[in-house]
């Protein structure tokens, strides 16, 4: 049997009080796909971070191909063929992908001739690995999907044998991530070996031949992918049993009365381009609605819509008996008083200020309450920190510090704290829930809780608009579903009615227009 | 790849601006030995002019005074995410207003009546001035940067029109109002103190400093204790949280600008009504942009600016005395002094971080060793 690919033997990495990596055991054999699956805070970024030079291991040994190895910096590591995708894309957006792949390898001081000889290396190296990308448009014209071939292929170029990838599908569409799994699979095929991080279950199963579960830091259970199933795997991860699925006990609620009502919504970005085009929609008590569609259809635009951070400039909305127009368009704070709350899509850009310590963040939107400032206008600090303190408690947020600061929070705890300030922290629970994305980035463990709070939101008579790029969160939990495509409503379906294909296919279409501008 | 490095509190806080200081005055020593000069002696002598004696230490503070509020006028802005280059016009113009109501009422009102309203006038002024570039940025997006350099040229050309065309005084060839009458003068620390029955050296301290101190005071409870500074802040971290939030980001820049104009236009006080007691060029002398200093020194937060202010105060008065002790210490060299620290300090404040933090891991291994021992066996 031939030396692995990657044997890292005994490795343990401290990061203050936090043993991130605790004598992990590591052997990935070569040719092969390895998943190396965990909650976040697992230790699995830190190990990857070990192998492609990021850190420094406190101790343990790495071999490469079965040659001892120390890897202090991405350049060694690239030395050793080892190349890493990040989650986060690493490309210069104005450049064109040809440069992007270019950069920092030129093999000659003037660039035309540079140029000349990548692309013909480029072209020899997408024919044979399927890695389609069009290297003379600009990084920023590129759909996610592309700009990740365009990653895929900018290791591969620098002599990559071994690839990490680091939660490859976050951000692809159900489409794009089919596309990549082929890829991957040709890669595997040709001799290159893969190691994917990723804390979704299924794509490991479909993809991988080998997984590894990471928790706190150590090696929980390593094993064929022929010898494990999608339980089993979860309650290595988590630690005890978990359930994602439907809950079928709770029947599709009959839906009570009507609590928002949107109707003809329109709005065009700065470029003139129409974002939304005639939307309306319904949601009424006790139940949830998914929309789905492939991401950039409108749904952003629609969640800053009905929660009134922008106007639209046609159309109209009522809520809780009054009825707003775009001239006389809801605010924020409108809309929180008539109990209309939002959970936004991007946590860190919208729903904390990150350097605000965790109990700023829990009364942001809130603050102005006279149970939050005195009637001069000094905040009721106690109270706050306290309400903190009880939301943290009651969504199980950790660790317990209301003086952290919001970014020090994992993404699953911080996404739990958003939730719970706009569940707790308003005069009543809130009538209508507008959640865009609420378990992007988020470890298995809190995906679970934060859908049952969903759900009790639904049994307490809440409606709940539930955007989300995630077919399973939909299918677990809406009742009936919306697909958007170029910012109108495609399709509506009941629950009973929806599968992956149905919903697959009405998005595929919109994707199919999205990406070609026709059929 | 650089890598965060995450220092405790008390190190980022205290050792780190410690360790620039240090940074600092040893490149300035070698500069002071290359000229030929002892580095230890010219410390000693600097320390000794700003600190050795009551007077000494009363102009320092006097000099700390006019820092405070340039620096707390950079620093209140800063906190709304907004960089204020415009301290120096907005102290100008400020000190206008104070002068303004002075030479409009000192005959007509008592010094309790008068002086408050001289606050009130410069802090008005310097809002007014400062609000013009914050109505830009927010309504027209003209950066706040630039615009307040310009109004820097503005404040000064509008103050010498003023001066030579409407305020001088009769008769008068210099470029200066006539003296405020004494109801306009802000009383000396020297007078207030002898109320209090305390001899204390005449100098040019004034009454000024408590209310820097006060206004220092007034900016920390403003930013961390009221809704309008948690709003102001929300928007300088974030200014999308904000809008999710409902926090209208223009009415937080026109908010910040104004109080960081009113802070900046109280230098007035400090060196027209507490000491030259008339309108004059140049009374600023660069103590806006000095305040920049500061407030990036004093990490932006009140206390830190009252000690920076001291040391910037500090550096003047004992580089004044240092200048005149050892003629070969020229005033260019104070400047170097000057600029050194604000290399150490502000621009490369972070350069020593990733050494202490090495130095910290070296001096802890023992405490990480016995824990990460004592969860191997539990």
């Amino acid at each position: 049997m031939p030396a692995p690919a990657v044997a890292m033997q005994a490795i343990s990495k401290r990061f203050g009080a936090v043993l991130a990596n605790d004598a992990v055991d590591l052997a990935v054999a070569s040719g092969t796909v390895h998943g190396i699956v965990g909650e976040n805070g697992a230790g699995k970024s830190t190990l990857m971070s070990i192998l492609y030079g990021f850190y420094q291991a406190d101790s343990g040994s790495i071999r490469v191909n079965g040659q001892p190895a120390t890897i202090r910096n991405a350049r060694e590591a690239m030395a050793l063929g080892i190349g890493m995708v990040h989650q986060h894309f690493m490309l210069v957006d104005a450049f064109s992908a040809l440069d992007n792949i270019m950069l920092g390898a030129e093999p000659d001081w003037r660039l035309g001739p540079a140029r000349a000889r990548v692309r013909a290396e480029l072209e020899a190296l997408m024919r044979d690995t399927g890695l389609q990308v069009r290297l003379d448009v600009a990084v920023e014209d590129l759909p996610v999907g592309e700009c990740q071939r365009l990653e895929i292929l900018k290791a591969l170029y620098r002599g990559a044998r071994i690839l990490i990838l680091d939660e490859p599908t976050a951000v692809l569409t159900p489409q794009e991530t089919d596309a990549l799994f082929i890829t991957l699979r040709r890669l595997r095929a040709s001799g290159t070996t893969l190691l994917i991080i990723t804390h979704k279950l299924k794509e490991i199963m479909a993809l991988c031949d080998q997984v590894t579960v990471m928790r706190q830091g150590r090696v929980v259970l390593d094993t064929a992918i022929a010898h494990t199933s999608l339980d089993a795997l979860a309650e290595a991860m988590v630690g005890r049993h978990v359930n994602l699925g439907r809950d079928h006990s709770a029947a599709s609620a009959v839906p009570g009365p009507l609590l928002l009502h949107a109707q003809g919504l329109r709005w065009a970005d700065a470029a003139g381009i129409t974002r939304l085009d005639g939307v309306s929609l319904a949601l009424h008590a006790g139940e949830i609605v998914g929309i789905a569609g492939v991401s950039g259809n409108g749904q952003s635009e629609l969640l800053e819509v009905l929660s009134g951070m922008r106007a639209p400039s046609a159309g109209s909305l009522d809520l809780a008996g009054r009825t707003f127009t775009p001239a006389h368009w809801l605010d924020p704070q409108t809309a929180r008083a008539l109990h209309l709350a939002h959970v936004p899509e991007d946590r860190h850009r919208l729903g904390l200020v990150l350097p605000f310590e965790a109990w700023e963040s829990a009364v942001l939107g809130h603050e102005h309450r006279p149970h939050y400032a005195s009637h001069w206008g000094w905040l009721k600090r106690l109270v706050m920190q306290e309400d903190t303190r009880q939301m943290m408690e009651a969504y199980d947020v950790r660790p317990r510090n209301a003086a952290l600061r919001s970014s020090k929070f994992s993404g699953g705890n911080q996404q739990k704290l958003v939730l719970a300030r706009e569940a707790l922290a308003a005069e009543g629970p809130p009538k209508v829930l507008l959640v865009g994305q609420p378990t992007r980035g988020v470890d298995i463990g809190a995906i679970e809780f934060i859908h049952g709070r969903l759900r009790a939101m639904r049994a307490a008579g809440g409606a709940v608009l539930l955007v989300s790029s995630e077919l399973d969160e939909i299918l677990a939990l809406a009742d009936r579903v919306l697909v958007m495509d170029r910012g109108r409503i495609a399709g509506e379906l009941a629950i009973h009615e929806c599968t992956e294909a149905a919903l697959g296919r009405l998005m595929a279409g919109a994707s199919a227009h999205a990406g070609e501008g026709q059929t | 790849m650089t890598r965060p490095v995450e220092l405790p509190r008390w190190l980022d806080i205290v050792v780190l601006p410690l360790v620039n200081l240090a940074m600092a005055l040893a490149v300035a020593g070698v500069v002071v030995a290359l000229i030929g000069l002892n580095p230890l002696q010219v410390l000693t002598l600097l320390a000794k002019g700003a600190f050795g004696s009551a007077s000494g230490f009363s102009y320092t503070l006097y000099y700390a005074t006019t820092f405070i509020f340039t620096g707390l006028a950079v620093a209140v802005a800063f906190h709304a995410g907004l960089f204020n280059i415009g301290g120096e016009g907005q102290a100008m113009v400020g000190g206008l207003g104070t002068a303004a109501v002075a030479l409009a009422l000192d005959h007509a009102l008592p010094a309790p009546l008068l002086l408050p309203l001289m606050v009130l006038g410069g802090a008005l002024a310097g809002m007014v001035w400062a609000a013009v570039p914050a109505a830009l940025q927010a309504w027209r997006g003209s950066h706040i940067v630039i615009t307040t350099i310009m109004f820097n040229f503005i404040a000064s050309a509008v103050l010498a029109y003023l001066l030579v065309n409407v305020l001088r005084a009769k008769g008068s060839m210099s470029v200066e109002s006539r003296t405020f009458a004494d109801s306009a003068h802000l009383p000396g620390m020297h007078q207030a103190l002898a109320w209090l029955g305390l001899d204390w050296p005449s100098t040019p301290l004034n009454l000024s400093l408590l209310l820097a101190l006060a206004c220092a005071a007034g900016v920390w409870l403003f930013l961390w204790r009221s809704r309008a500074g948690y709003a102001l802040r929300a928007v300088g971290h974030s200014p999308s949280a904000a809008h999710y939030a409902g926090i209208a980001p223009k009415a937080q820049v026109m908010r910040s600008m104004a109080i960081a104009g009113a802070l900046a236009g109280l230098v007035g006080m400090n060196e027209l009504a507490g000491v030259q007691h008339r309108l004059l060029l140049d009374y600023v002398v660069g103590a806006g942009f000095t305040g920049i200093a500061v407030s990036l020194i004093g990490r932006n937060h009140p206390v830190g600016i009252v000690l920076a202010a001291l040391l910037f105060g500090a550096l003047y008065q004992g580089g004044a005395e240092l200048s005149f002790e050892i003629p070969a210490f020229s005033r260019d060299m104070v400047a170097t002094l000057q600029g050194l620290i604000v290399l150490f300090s502000g621009a490369m404040a972070q350069v020593a971080a990733p050494g202490l933090a090495r130095v910290y891991g070296w001096l802890r291994p023992a405490q990480v060793a016995t824990a990460g021992a004592g969860q191997a066996h539990g």
